[in-house]
């Protein structure tokens, strides 16, 4: 699963980035190694890019960039807040 | 700084980690701003007063990490290792920030790899107490190896502590990494550091291994680092070895840090868990909204707009004032010069309007752009400083990705509607050099305020207030059809500039929403300051000099009314009390250099329509454009006109060529219009691109395209518009 396709609220855990060169090397260092949990937040925008957060950081990833993470398929749903 | 070489110490640290407010705080005086060499990355230093003597406090730009190739990124780790030209740091001080370390952390991890005196600060304490996630300063000091200090830089908290820091920093043994890579890693580290050159590290040593390590993740693909030399194929040759064999070099490197980090997060933080800062989240609630958010987006741009407008103009006027009385107080100076020492008369005249018209004149003409300057700044600094800005390039983004640019560039674009010359200096808050270059290329095309009396001139005089069958009032629709084009052209520039030269550079653009902050208005006024000071300086030069030589040409060869009338004129003009300079105005400016310009570039422009009187406004419209209105003024010998003088439209009414038609029809208007509207006549726009582009090759560029675009669209219309029968 991608985290392209991580609903609002909710949170998983990072298996790979997938993408090549210079942005995957990005992605990488903002500290989106394996085992790193991320978060869709509820915050809202236009739609596209979104953002996440990870490392208590809040990121915006457009769609496309955020299919070349690879995440587990979250067990938990966040509430709201 | 007395023996000629200056210490210095750089500040780095992640984008928003109150790396500027502490800069601030620790130097107390404007920052001196200028280019790091050989780049457009703003440089800002100032003197910082340490116990043992006066350092260079550096404030090297916000990064996420050293490894990276684009000329913006590499700054911070040219100014850690003292290439380009710069000396090396006696120190660095890394700013954290303590509410969210891991990616301080992982910056700081990287500099200890370098074998350079660091100090970590760790900022934002205030907020961390709020959050009750105070990191443990003293087991983060056990575990990096280096001084620590807990710092709240707004507020002042802890900054006492921090020159003895870096004092002891620099008498203390040289930190080390604090990372082990795998033996194949560190096999392909050996390799590239046994082929450095000496001058970038000694063999052998921690900095060579350091540089070995920043090379194999920097480098890949077809950007070169071309002015850094090193053995680009053994670096090449190292990393494919590494992927021959399974192995990931890029998540190997990274995720080792990053390990390091996760492992003591404990130990820095307790047991805590991150969460989402709650404030910040439940304002993007709504900030961020697709319906509230935008509405409050656009408010924001419509005040924004709004003030460049029409906020900075009592200030503008104030200026313009100003300088009119001066030049007037200096003019009358002269002329009572004149008549003391009549034998000199013709000298201290051409002298007395070199320093009225040219100095006086010039200098103004830099100065009136500051009230909008200041404005600019002082807003973009307010937005970024309490994290806005982030959200509105997030909102922005998908509608400015469909013409290849940022979300970031909305800002200088709707600036550009007022004035073109802020608007370019505010491409700085555009991190990527591509975008900031791409975006200034196309901000003239945007419909700034000094084209809007040329507008009005034209559509006033030339424009029926109605026409039958068109259920509109005409002008109004005409001003706004001249608003759309404009836009409409400005993306479709930016989309073909974009595609065609300037494609997608390696340097990923993430956009980070940092937390809701109050701005620091300290951190904020001094930035304008400094800002406006290196405008003044750096484009206040090329405009003053533009607007010297412009006034030469407009100004020379030299008639005196005795010159150019014929002696019954005088006597008449004289008995009725006419003024005979304004009489002779006319003459002498066809005479003048500017004007056998215009008559010589009259084949060229004949088929938009224009003569070589209108040949003489464009030429003197470079000062800029609204100067169009009253040269034309000049040309036609009506004194004091302006873009509603009823003298003025009604002498272009009547204005005819040789063959008796009429010189002024609508269609003229049109093309005309249309030339203003893309055509680069603004000596000052092209002084900031020059400043900020660091050459003349783009605003050379700049001036080329346009007019091409300009002339060809303004042939197009009044050939196409002739065919079809208009007049």
């Amino acid at each position: 699963m991608q985290l392209a396709h991580l609903e609002r609220g909710q949170s998983a855990v990072v298996t790979r980035v997938t993408g090549v060169g210079a942005f995957r090397r990005r992605l990488l260092e903002l500290g989106l190694v394996p085992g790193t949990r991320i978060t869709r937040t509820w915050r809202a925008g236009l739609g596209d890019p979104i953002a996440y957060e990870v490392r208590g950081v809040v990121l915006c990833l457009r769609h496309d960039e955020a299919l070349t993470v690879e995440i587990e398929p979250p067990t938990e749903r966040l509430a709201a807040k | 700084m007395s023996d000629g070489v200056t210490r210095k110490v750089a500040l780095l640290g992640n984008p928003n980690t109150g790396k500027s407010t502490l800069f601030n705080a620790l130097t107390g005086a404007l920052a001196r701003v200028g280019n790091y060499t050989g780049t457009t990355v703003e440089r800002m230093s100032q003197r910082w007063e340490l116990p043992s003597g006066d350092v260079e406090l550096v404030d090297v730009p916000g990064t996420w990490s050293l490894a990276a190739r684009s000329p913006e990124e590499r700054v911070a780790i040219d100014a850690l290792l003292g290439l380009r030209g710069e000396a090396p740091p006696v120190a660095v001080i890394v700013v954290g920030d303590a509410t969210r370390l891991h990616r301080s952390l992982y910056l700081l991890l990287q500099v200890l790899e370098l074998e350079l005196p660091v100090v970590f600060a760790v900022n934002l304490l205030d907020e961390a107490r709020r959050q009750e996630r105070v990191p443990d300063i003293e087991a983060l000091a056990e575990e990096l190896g280096v001084e620590v200090v807990g710092i709240t830089a707004r507020a002042g908290e802890g900054l006492d502590q921090l020159g003895p820091a870096v004092e002891r920093a620099i008498a203390a043994p040289l930190p080390a990494g604090r990372i082990a890579f795998s033996p194949r890693l560190e096999q392909a580290v050996s390799e590239v550091a046994a082929v450095l050159p000496s001058e970038l590290a000694q063999p052998g040593s921690r900095r060579g291994r350091a540089l070995a390590l920043w090379l194999l993740l920097s480098v890949d693909g077809p950007d070169a680092l071309t002015d850094l030399a090193f053995p680009r194929s053994v670096v090449d040759k190292a990393r494919a070895a590494f992927l021959a064999e399974g192995g990931d070099l890029d998540a190997e490197i990274v995720g080792a840090r990053y390990a390091w980090i996760d492992a003591r997060d404990h130990r820095f933080y307790g047991a805590r868990t991150e969460t989402d800062s709650g404030t910040s989240a439940k304002l993007d609630r709504v900030l961020l909204n697709p319906v509230l958010g935008t509405g409050l987006f656009l408010g924001l741009m419509g005040t924004l707009f709004w003030a460049l407008f029409s906020w900075s103009d009592p200030a503008i006027g104030a200026v313009e004032s100003v300088f009119e009385l001066i030049g007037g107080v200096v003019e009358n100076g002269f002329t009572a010069a004149e008549a003391a020492v009549p034998s000199l008369a013709g000298p201290i005249d051409i002298f007395g309007d070199l320093i009225v018209q040219g100095v006086i004149g010039g200098v103004g003409g830099v100065l009136v752009f500051l009230p909008q300057i200041a404005l600019l700044f002082t807003f973009l600094a307010v937005l970024e400083d309490c994290g806005y800005l982030a959200r509105a390039a997030h909102l922005m983004d998908r509608l400015l990705r469909a013409a290849g640019l940022p979300g970031q560039a909305f800002v200088p674009l709707i600036s550009g509607y007022a004035c073109a010359v802020p608007a370019v200096l505010a491409t700085r808050t555009l991190p990527r050099f591509r975008d900031r270059l791409l975006t200034m290329l196309v901000v003239p095309l945007t419909s700034c305020s000094a084209r809007l009396p040329v507008y009005t001139l034209l559509i006033g005089a030339l424009f029926p207030a109605a026409i039958d069958g068109f259920p509109l009032p005409v002008r109004p629709v005409a001003l706004l059809g001249m608003y759309l084009l404009s836009t409409a052209v400005t993306v479709i520039a930016a989309i073909v500039l974009g595609r065609t030269m300037m494609p997608e550079t390696a340097t990923p653009n993430v956009l980070e929403l940092p937390p809701y902050r109050v701005p620091h208005l300290p951190t904020v006024w001094r930035l304008v300051v400094a800002r406006s000071g290196d405008f003044v300086r750096e484009a206040g030069q090329v405009i003053l000099v533009a607007t010297i030589v412009l006034w030469a040409l407009l100004s020379f060869p030299r008639y005196e009314p005795a010159d150019v009338l014929s002696p019954e004129v005088i006597v008449e003009a004289t008995a009725a009390g006419e003024d005979l300079e304004a009489l002779a105005a006319p003459v002498a400016l066809e005479r003048s250099y500017a004007g056998r310009f215009g008559k010589l570039i009259e084949p060229a422009i004949a088929p938009l329509g224009y003569d070589w009187k209108i040949g003489i406004g464009l030429i003197g419209s470079f000062a800029a454009r609204e100067v169009f209105v009253s040269t034309m003024g000049v040309v036609y010998g009506i004194a004091d006109a302006d873009e509603e003088s009823v003298d003025l439209r009604e002498t272009m009414r009547r204005e005819t060529h040789a063959d008796g038609s009429r010189v002024w029809t609508p269609l003229t208007g049109v093309s005309l219009m249309v030339f203003f509207a893309f055509a680069m006549q603004c000596l000052s726009t092209l002084a900031v691109l020059k400043r900020e582009s660091g050459g003349w090759k783009w605003p050379g560029f700049a001036f080329v395209y346009m007019s091409v675009l300009a002339w060809g669209s303004a042939f197009l219309v009044y050939q196409g518009g002739l065919l079809l029968g208009f007049s």
